[in-house]
Parts: structure tokens; C-alpha cells; sequence
């Protein structure tokens, strides 16, 4: 595997394989950051036409305990802000030498684009493209699960989890759609009808509008970020009614099954999708889904950069 | 093909080395035994069993995959990350014993020995390998050896162990020239 772009890009044992990859790393990082000498002499540039906090970081903390060295550079500042275009951007990045480039971006397809238009021979990640996808934040999602809910097993077989929110515009979504289902997975979509794409019935996933009745029976439940940025219509009537049928509160909480844990990608709106004591409560991985976020990229870097052109797996 | 080393070879090496190991340390409490996966880490698993029952008391042993601290990770397909299990005693001053399958090149110690050098500072370290064939690339020995076995750079060693393989022998593969 040269490139990471999309969920569609792994087989279920090439995912469980990056998963299997990340405990490892946890564990030898467990207690003491460790810095490894695996990628020494690689350069991985973090290219982020688009705002983050979580994702750059922790791609740029997964390469450096892995010795790769790392160049950062974002829209603004650089000049992709005047209006250079993504193949000059490439070209450029190839001309330093980067091993492989880390790209988030707002236009849906553009990690694709840079990759099969061969402008550079390192590895392309999907770093976020869009309302497209977001591959390494649902292999850390499927991390997390498998570690609090996974009792032992390789996969996610059995598991109910329930995604909720705006996954319109959410590429969180249907990567995690796409990764959970296909490690064995029941997932139930949750959102107004105004923030559920086209073709949402094809998606390997079940559809609700009634988040209560859903709610005692999912082992895991995810919110989505209601994403202000890319609303460009009145997808409900107002941020309190949103709130009131589809935010989780203490009260919708305290339906929940005993061992299910509440989830969130970052960042949140607290008070609109997720309340602040239910995201600061016991059952919130929130704050976990960003340490196990930097072990599954380090695992990621690993499969695509430290090797030949084989799998994790395979001989 | 015949065996170069049978089971019961096999078996009295083991036994072998492990009082080799015990004589040299003059006992066994300040010995840490860590495995290098796959194979090394269940010989390493069977000579602290052998140790424990010679002395009466539990030997500090685990694994330590050394995957990450290759120099050769570029040249092959990436390759699957085996479990370290470093024991709760550590190995800070003690004496590490490596145990290792086969020791062909010296690469592989090379690297256990960057890879202990992150846990922690041992006393000393050893090295203990089931089969010494030969062709070092790298100014490395080992301590105590279950079998010399001249090859060619040609042959293969096929280690087999019951835990994965189901049967306990050696073999050398291929023509000697």
C-alpha cells in the first residue's frame, strides 16, 4: 500500500492490521514517550489548506516519535493563500524531497487528485478532504472501540454504534461507516432529514430520526461536530431545537446501556450537539480518542513508509 | 532432509545453556531473560523455565521486539510489529540475557541492543542463540550456543518450535554450494 485516501483503500485485515500495529506502539509508549529510530532520514510534510488542531499536531507528534522530520505548512501564510495551485504546491514539495505529504484539504477528492496525477512519488495520506473522508480519524475511532468494548476480539463484530448529527457534511462519517461495517459493526445514523446526503440508503448502515428510541441499545455512540462553516442553507430551524432532538444531554445519557462510552471527533460545539458535562463525564473517550489518535498515524506511517512495496501480513 | 538439531537436541541444549547461564552469573537473581520474537522469545520462555526449576524460584523473563530498530526496515515489506514485554523488575543493572533462534549477521542483536538502550541501562548483556551459523556482518559473538553450524550463505535455517509449528527441530535448507 503506497497511499492512504480512503477506508476503500483497505481490506478488513489490512485495517485490523494498523489496529494490531497501534496497540503495539501504545504499548511500548505507554507511561514514557519513546522516540523511535524507525523513519530517520524520511521527510513527511503536513500540508493543511484547511484549519486543524487535533489532526496536524498529531500527525506531526506521530512522525517525530518516529524520527521522520517534519514541514509544516498551512494555507495561510504560504503561498496557497495566493493562489497557487495544488500541482505547484506538489511539484514543490517533490522538488525538497518529501517522502510523503499529509494533506487536509476543503475540496473533496483533492488527496485523490494528488496522488493519481503522480505530480510526486512519496505516499499522499488523507488527512480530511472536504465532506469526502477522513481515514486515519475512523482507524483511531475503530482503536478506541476495540480497546474499551473489543473484549479480546480482532474485529468489531457485534457492536451497535450509533453516529449522530450533521453527516451531511461530515467525512468523519463515512469513513467510520465505511471502516466500522467493515470490521463487523452494526451502524445506525441518526440525523434530521436535511443533514443526511444523497444516496445515504445505499451506505452499509441503518437510518433513524429518533435518537431515544436508538440510544439503550448502541454499545458506542459518536456526535458529529454540527459544522457552521460549510452550512451554506437552513438545515433546521434553530441551534436550540437541534439541541433538544439531537444533542446528547445528561438525560439521554443516562439511557445508555452501562458499559457504552460516548465519543466525539473534536472539535465540539458543547451546549449544541454534546453537552458539557456529558463530553467531561465518566463515559467520555473524548479526551483518549486524541492520545490513541497519535499511535494509530504512528501505525499508519509505519505500514506506508517504513517498508517495501508489501502489506503488514503478507510475506 | 534430515535434522540437523532433533527434539531431544534441542531439549538438552536448552538444558544446557540455561546452566551455563546460571554458572557464569553465579545464580540467578539479578538475571532478566528477554526473547527476541518470534521464536526466540518462546526458547526464551523455555530456558526460564528450565532456570526456575534448577533454582527453585521465578526467573525474570519477556520479550523484546526489536522490528522498529532494523537497519534493514527499507529493503522488505513492512513488517508485522511482535509484542515487547519488558518484566516489572526491569533491566536497569541487571544482567540481560538475549536469547535469540538463530545468529546469522549480528543485525538483528544490533538492534536489540539500540532497543535496550531505550529501556533502560543493563549491568551487562548476553547473548544466548539455539544455532550460530555463521557469516557475521558485524563485530558481534555470542555467549552461549546451542549448535555451530557451518552453512553457506546460499543454505537456509529452518527453526521449528511446538509452540508455533507443532514440532521441535532444526534444519538446513538448500545446497551447500
Amino acid at each position: 500500500m503506497r497511499h492512504l485516501l480512503s477506508i476503500n483503500d483497505l481490506s478488513a485485515t489490512g485495517a485490523i492490521g494498523i489496529l494490531d500495529t497501534a496497540t503495539e506502539l501504545a504499548r511500548i509508549n505507554d507511561g514514557q514517550v519513546k522516540k523511535l529510530p524507525t523513519l530517520r532520514g524520511r521527510t513527511i510534510v503536513n500540508l493543511f489548506a484547511e484549519d486543524s488542531t487535533r489532526t496536524r499536531i498529531s500527525f506531526e507528534a506521530a512522525a517525530k516519535r518516529l524520527s521522520a522530520d517534519v514541514i509544516n505548512f498551512s494555507a495561510k501564510g504560504s503561498s496557497l493563500s495566493k493562489g497557487e495551485s495544488l500541482k505547484d504546491t506538489a511539484q514543490t514539495l517533490q522538488a525538497m524531497g518529501a517522502d510523503a505529504v499529509v494533506i487536509r484539504h476543503p475540496a473533496s477528492g483533492a488527496a485523490q487528485r494528488l496522488a493519481d496525477l503522480e505530480w510526486m512519488s512519496g505516499s499522499v495520506i488523507n488527512a480530511g478532504d472536504g465532506t469526502h473522508e477522513h481515514p486515519s480519524q475512523a482507524l483511531l475511532d475503530a482503536f478506541t472501540i476495540r480497546k474499551h468494548l473489543g473484549k479480546g476480539a480482532s474485529d468489531l463484530a457485534g457492536l451497535r454504534i450509533a453516529i449522530v448529527g450533521d453527516v451531511l457534511h461530515s467525512r468523519v462519517a463515512r469513513s467510520n461507516v465505511l471502516l466500522l461495517s467493515m470490521l463487523g459493526a452494526d451502524v445506525v445514523l441518526i440525523a434530521p432529514p436535511t443533514l443526511l446526503p444523497v444516496g445515504v440508503e445505499s451506505w452499509p448502515a441503518t437510518i433513524s430520526y429518533d435518537f431515544d428510541s436508538v440510544i439503550p441499545n448502541v454499545d458506542a455512540i459518536m456526535m458529529l461536530r454540527v459544522q457552521q462553516e460549510r452550512m451554506t442553507d437552513l438545515f433546521f430551524p434553530n441551534s436550540r431545537e437541534y439541541s433538544r432532538y439531537f444533542g446528547l444531554n445528561s438525560e439521554r445519557m443516562s439511557a445508555m446501556a452501562k458499559h457504552a462510552i460516548v465519543m466525539h471527533p473534536g472539535p465540539m460545539n458543547r451546549g449544541l450537539e454534546i453537552a458539557a458535562d456529558v463530553a467531561d463525564s465518566a463515559r467520555s473517550v473524548i479526551v483518549e480518542q486524541v492520545t490513541n489518535g497519535v499511535n494509530v498515524r504512528m501505525a499508519i506511517l509505519y505500514v506506508l513508509l517504513a517498508g517495501g512495496p508489501l502489506e503488514v501480513g503478507s510475506n | 532432509m534430515s535434522a540437523a538439531l532433533s527434539a531431544q537436541d534441542i531439549s538438552r541444549a536448552l538444558t544446557r545453556i540455561s546452566h551455563e547461564i546460571l554458572e557464569r552469573n553465579h545464580g540467578s537473581s539479578d538475571i532478566t531473560v528477554l526473547g527476541i520474537p518470534t521464536r526466540g522469545a518462546h526458547l526464551a520462555a523455555r530456558i526460564a523455565a528450565i532456570m526456575n526449576a534448577i533454582e527453585g524460584k521465578e526467573i525474570a523473563h519477556g520479550t523484546l521486539d526489536i522490528t522498529l530498530y532494523r537497519d534493514d526496515l527499507r529493503l522488505r515489506p513492512p513488517r508485522t510489529i511482535m509484542p515487547t514485554f519488558i518484566p516489572p523488575i526491569g533491566i536497569q543493572g541487571r544482567d540481560v540475557i538475549l536469547i535469540d533462534d538463530v545468529l546469522y549477521s549480528g543485525r538483528t542483536i544490533r538492534a536489540a541492543l539500540d532497543a535496550l538502550g531505550e529501556v533502560g541501562r543493563p549491568r551487562t548483556v548476553q547473548l544466548a542463540v539455539l544455532v550460530d551459523r555463521g557469516h557475521r556482518q558485524l563485530p558481534i559473538r555470542a555467549d552461549f550456543v546451542g549448535k555451530n553450524l557451518p552453512t553457506s550463505e546460499k543454505q537456509s535455517v529452518k527453526v521449528s518450535l511446538t509452540e508455533i509449528d507443532g514440532v521441535d527441530e532444526v534444519v538446513i535448507e538448500g545446497e551447500a554450494n
